[in-house]
């Protein structure tokens, strides 16, 4: 089975309902996709395809039809994107367990909605748990990126 | 290791040893006899170095015993140490501290004194016999009772200026130059010349020199990290997925395993079983009963997740009542004096004071509830011929290593204990279960290492909870003023419970049970607070901030109850009934802070609560809105007396995060058992707050006491109470149960 993740085309002998987190984690290597729950509920293994943030727990490999962009591709601690730069400055994070799920969220938000108000940003991030309870920071650091992307 | 002989009688110096092509310093503990039961295991001549600080070939170390659970941990003790030792913080290593006996075996379980209470006054005394069963158990562990800070707040800064003295000193060996003419920057020694010479270069020199003991930290005004907005170091790392957790642990040809337990909590495994199914999957590698259930070996966890789910057993029931009408029952039965563990608050004359009739009485219950940091328990195993390798987060190493020891009867020098990142606790990972499975797994493959991941469904049902509650409350009111308040809490042991897993039995009474309720500092004329111990039902385990997650709950909502039948006001009131300056300022400041008195204005209301944990007087005002939808929580403002705030940033996070858990929790989530087996087996039915429900928070870091606290906990307990007041300000509804949502809706 052919899947193209950050940029880079892999070969992968699995079972078509393997969902697509285990693949990025377990054979792929990629580990900034977290685990969470397994059945939607928190956000953490969310990734794009195709730009569009999904739950990779959910989404069964054998359905992805589209580039995957993971925590992992969108930015590196060399080059950051704009959310994870604003993710940074903010110093969101308390364990961080969450917060790759929580980025990818939000940068899909923002690729979708430049300018979030509120109510556009508890829509989008609701379905993101972060037990530390960080959402404060989640809110404030989506601004924050929507005005560097808004500049940019 | 001469040098420990003649400081031995001194406990917590700090000096230096030669290790490895380098130096490392750190403080020096030696066990006296008879010092603490529970150290047994410990030889009585045991002497060890900590140390927090290594210059060596791979440059310099800071190693920060306190694991890191998201708190921040491995940051603020970096920066304590910078503070003294003139480095910059990208140029050193954090490094948690390989739990070889030498970092912590006496030094720090011994060292680690959780919490000592409020040193002032009336408070003392009570405090004291509260904190001390859960000290004795606490002071084992490596990181909880929100310890980090206080602990190391003197002892790294002074590690840190040793280190910088000594050093000075090897460079005075080598040039001749006199100390006082030196300074110290950014990791090097600098000469009157200019010259500089790296801390690195003058390590081994450092090692054969007397350690300079006899050293004055700075004072404040010089401080250059603490109390200022600090970068964590891990937040690259956090911010752009690379940061690794227990979870993301990868050793070449390891194998996937995860267990199917015996859905009765606390049940044994079965010996009657068919996992023929699950064999003749792909990928799987095998089935081996474990503690508490089966373990499901495969080549990636997706496989072993889906094997676990086709395993069917005859699973032997766990003695645990079958309804949740029987728990409840044996906490309502555990209200007599048999039962009765502790009562060390009897103030004035309770029983004559209820006796002049006209007492309010009231009954409130506070759930199970799971922890369920998001990251699921893990740990990865490798064992051979003779050494054991184990890779995870934890707050428990030592326990870990004796646990591992008895299993596989592996001497301690041969167990490698590595401790990982971890993704969340609050108190999850004070516990072992996950790893002693790992190793009984491992046992089967050895040269094969093993990575067992919990599923989230076998986390959160098998969670050892927070303990549940009951409290029957009485009190009187006279002239609008609170005149008697008798509190009486049931619950069953959370230490015993916890320690049991350990294999220790708990000495004395378990003072958790009046935790955040006895100790509270108002001077009420008639004031009793009674603990009774309820016999052993689900297990139990710490849940952040421990005893006083329930008890300000019964405690400031009982008060809140006889304040409003006085007609008095709840912050006047409670001002009047406090003389303890810290918690009087509190208590100012979260009025001031929320406007206290105003108007709130058409279908709102706004709740008080304060408690007084771990030593961090807490106030919260909630402020909430009644909407066609539900409740909607507007507002809260939250004051916290930490005596420094080491790090305003994390302080502010960790006080939010706080809050959100405390009020999350209240709200919406509860573990209830029906035959024993959980009936919660996900964040669907165990939620917490979300983002669309959190409110603003206003957060003050007050600076008055002399101590410094730390603040993971203290932020819990008044969150719950001060919610329920404000609903009750709002809609007249009394809430004597959470979570909340059984009995009202929330947006
Ligand atoms: S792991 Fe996918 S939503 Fe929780
Ligand atoms: S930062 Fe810990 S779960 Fe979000």
């Amino acid at each position: 089975m052919k899947i193209k993740v950050d940029g880079v085309q892999h070969d992968v002998d699995v079972e078509a309902d393997m969902p697509l987190l285990w693949v990025l984690r377990d054979e792929l290597n990629v580990k900034g996709v977290k685990y969470g729950c397994g059945v939607a509920a928190c956000g953490a293994c969310t990734v794009h395809i195709d730009g569009v943030a999904v739950r990779s727990c959910q989404t069964s490999v054998g359905d992805v039809d589209g580039a995957v962009t993971t925590i992992n591709g969108l930015g590196t601690p060399d080059a950051m994107h704009a959310v994870q730069a604003a993710w940074a400055e903010h110093q969101v994070a308390q364990c961080g367990y969450c917060q790759s799920g929580q980025i990818m969220q939000a940068a899909s938000l923002l690729s979708e909605n430049p300018e979030p108000t509120d109510a556009d940003i508890d829509e989008a991030m609701s379905g993101n748990l972060c037990r530390c309870g960080t959402y404060l920071r989640i809110r404030a650091a989506v601004k924050t990126a929507a005005q560097t992307m808004k500049g940019a | 290791m001469s040098r420990l002989g003649i400081i031995a009688r001194r406990t917590f110096l700090i000096g230096s040893a030669a290790v490895v092509s380098g130096v490392a310093f750190g403080v020096y503990k030696y066990r006296s006899e008879g010092e603490n039961p529970l150290l047994e295991d410990l030889g009585t001549d045991e002497a060890a170095i900590t140390p927090y600080v290594k210059i060596d070939a791979n440059g310099i170390t800071l190693i920060t015993p306190r694991a890191d659970k998201g708190q921040g941990a491995y940051s603020i003790q970096a920066a304590l140490i910078a503070e003294e030792l003139d480095v910059d913080l990208d140029q050193i290593n954090v490094d948690p501290g390989p739990p070889s006996p030498t970092y912590y075996n006496t030094a720090i379980s011994s060292e680690a004194v959780p919490f000592k209470p409020t040193d002032d006054g009336f408070m003392a005394e009570s405090m004291r016999t509260v904190a001390d069963a859960a000290m004795k158990f606490m002071g084992m562990q490596i990181t909880g009772g929100s310890t980090t800070v206080p602990d190391g707040y003197e002892k790294l800064r002074q590690a840190g200026a040793v280190a910088r003295e000594t050093l000075k000193a090897a460079a005075h060996e080598k040039t001749g130059v006199h100390v006082t003419r030196m300074k110290t920057r950014s990791g090097h020694v600098i000469l009157p010349d200019g010259q500089e010479l790296s801390y690195q270069s003058l390590a081994s020199i450092a090692a054969d020199i007397d350690p300079v003991l006899d050293v004055e930290l700075r004072a404040e005004s010089e401080w250059r990290y603490i109390g200022k907005p600090m970068q964590r170091l891990d937040i690259q790392a956090k911010s752009t997925g690379t940061q690794n957790y227990g979870i993301d642990f990868e050793l070449p040809g390891m194998l996937h395993a995860t267990v199917k337990l015996n859905p009765h909590q606390g049940g044994a495994t079965a010996t009657n079983y068919d996992a023929a199914d699950a064999l003749s999957m792909r990928g799987v590698k095998g089935v081996h009963p474990v503690m508490n259930g089966i373990a499901v070996v495969a080549d990636n966890t997706w496989r072993a997740f889906q094997a676990a789910d086709m395993i069917s057993a005859n699973w032997p029931k766990s003695d645990m009542p079958d309804t949740m009408d029987r728990h409840w029952q044996a906490l309502s039965d555990a209200f007599n004096v048999d039962q009765q563990e502790i009562q060390n608050r009897d103030d004035g004359d309770v029983e004559a004071e209820l006796a002049k009739g006209d007492v309010l009485t009231a009954e409130y219950r506070a759930p199970y509830v799971a922890h369920a940091p998001l990251e699921p328990i893990n740990a990865t195993v490798l064992m051979t011929g003779d050494r054991i390798d184990i890779w995870t987060g934890t707050q428990i190493p030592r326990f870990i290593e004796n646990s591992v020891a008895k299993l596989t009867g592996f001497e301690h020098d041969q167990i490698h204990l590595h401790v990982l990142m971890m993704g969340g606790s609050f108190g999850h990972r004070l516990e072992d279960y996950v790893v002693r499975q790992a190793v009984q797994v491992a046992m089967e493959y050895k040269g094969t290492p093993i990575k067992l991941t919990y599923r989230r469904e076998e986390d959160m049902m098998h969670d050892y909870t927070r303990q549940i509650a009951m409290a029957r409350a009485s009190g009187r009111v006279e002239n609008g003023q609170v005149s008697a308040m008798d509190l009486g809490i049931a619950m069953p042991s959370v230490v015993a419970s916890q320690m049991s897993r350990q294999g220790i039995s708990l000495p004395g009474p378990d003072a958790v049970i009046v935790t955040g309720a006895c100790e509270q500092p108002f001077d009420v004329p008639n004031y009793r607070v009674t603990g009774y111990r309820a016999k052993p039902l689900a297990p139990l385990s710490s849940w952040r901030s421990v005893g006083a997650s329930t008890n300000a709950f019964f405690h400031e909502g009982m008060m809140d109850e006889l304040i409003r039948a006085a007609g008095a006001d709840p912050l006047v009131e409670r001002l009047r009934l406090c003389s303890h300056e810290p918690s009087r300022k509190v208590l100012e400041k979260v009025g001031e802070m929320s406007n206290w008195g105003a108007p709130v204005g058409e279908n709102r209301g706004r709740g008080l609560a304060f408690c007084l944990s771990f030593g961090v007087a807490t106030a919260e005002v909630v402020d909430i809105t009644v909407t066609e939808d539900g409740i909607r929580i507007d507002d809260v403002y939250i004051a916290a007396e930490v005596g420094k705030v080491v790090d305003p940033i994390n302080f502010d996070n960790l006080v939010k995060g706080g809050v959100v858990y405390g009020l999350g929790h209240a709200m919406n989530c509860e573990i209830t058992y029906t035959d024993g087996i959980a009936e919660q087996d996900n964040f669907w039915s165990h939620e917490g707050m979300r983002m669309n429900q959190t409110p603003r928070i206003h957060v003050a870091g007050l600076e008055n006491g002399d101590k410094i606290r730390g603040i993971g906990e203290p932020p819990v307990p008044p969150a719950a109470p001060a919610l329920a007041n404000a609903i009750f300000d709002a809609t007249g509804q009394r809430l004597r149960e959470m979570p909340f949502s059984k009995f009202v809706d929330f947006t």
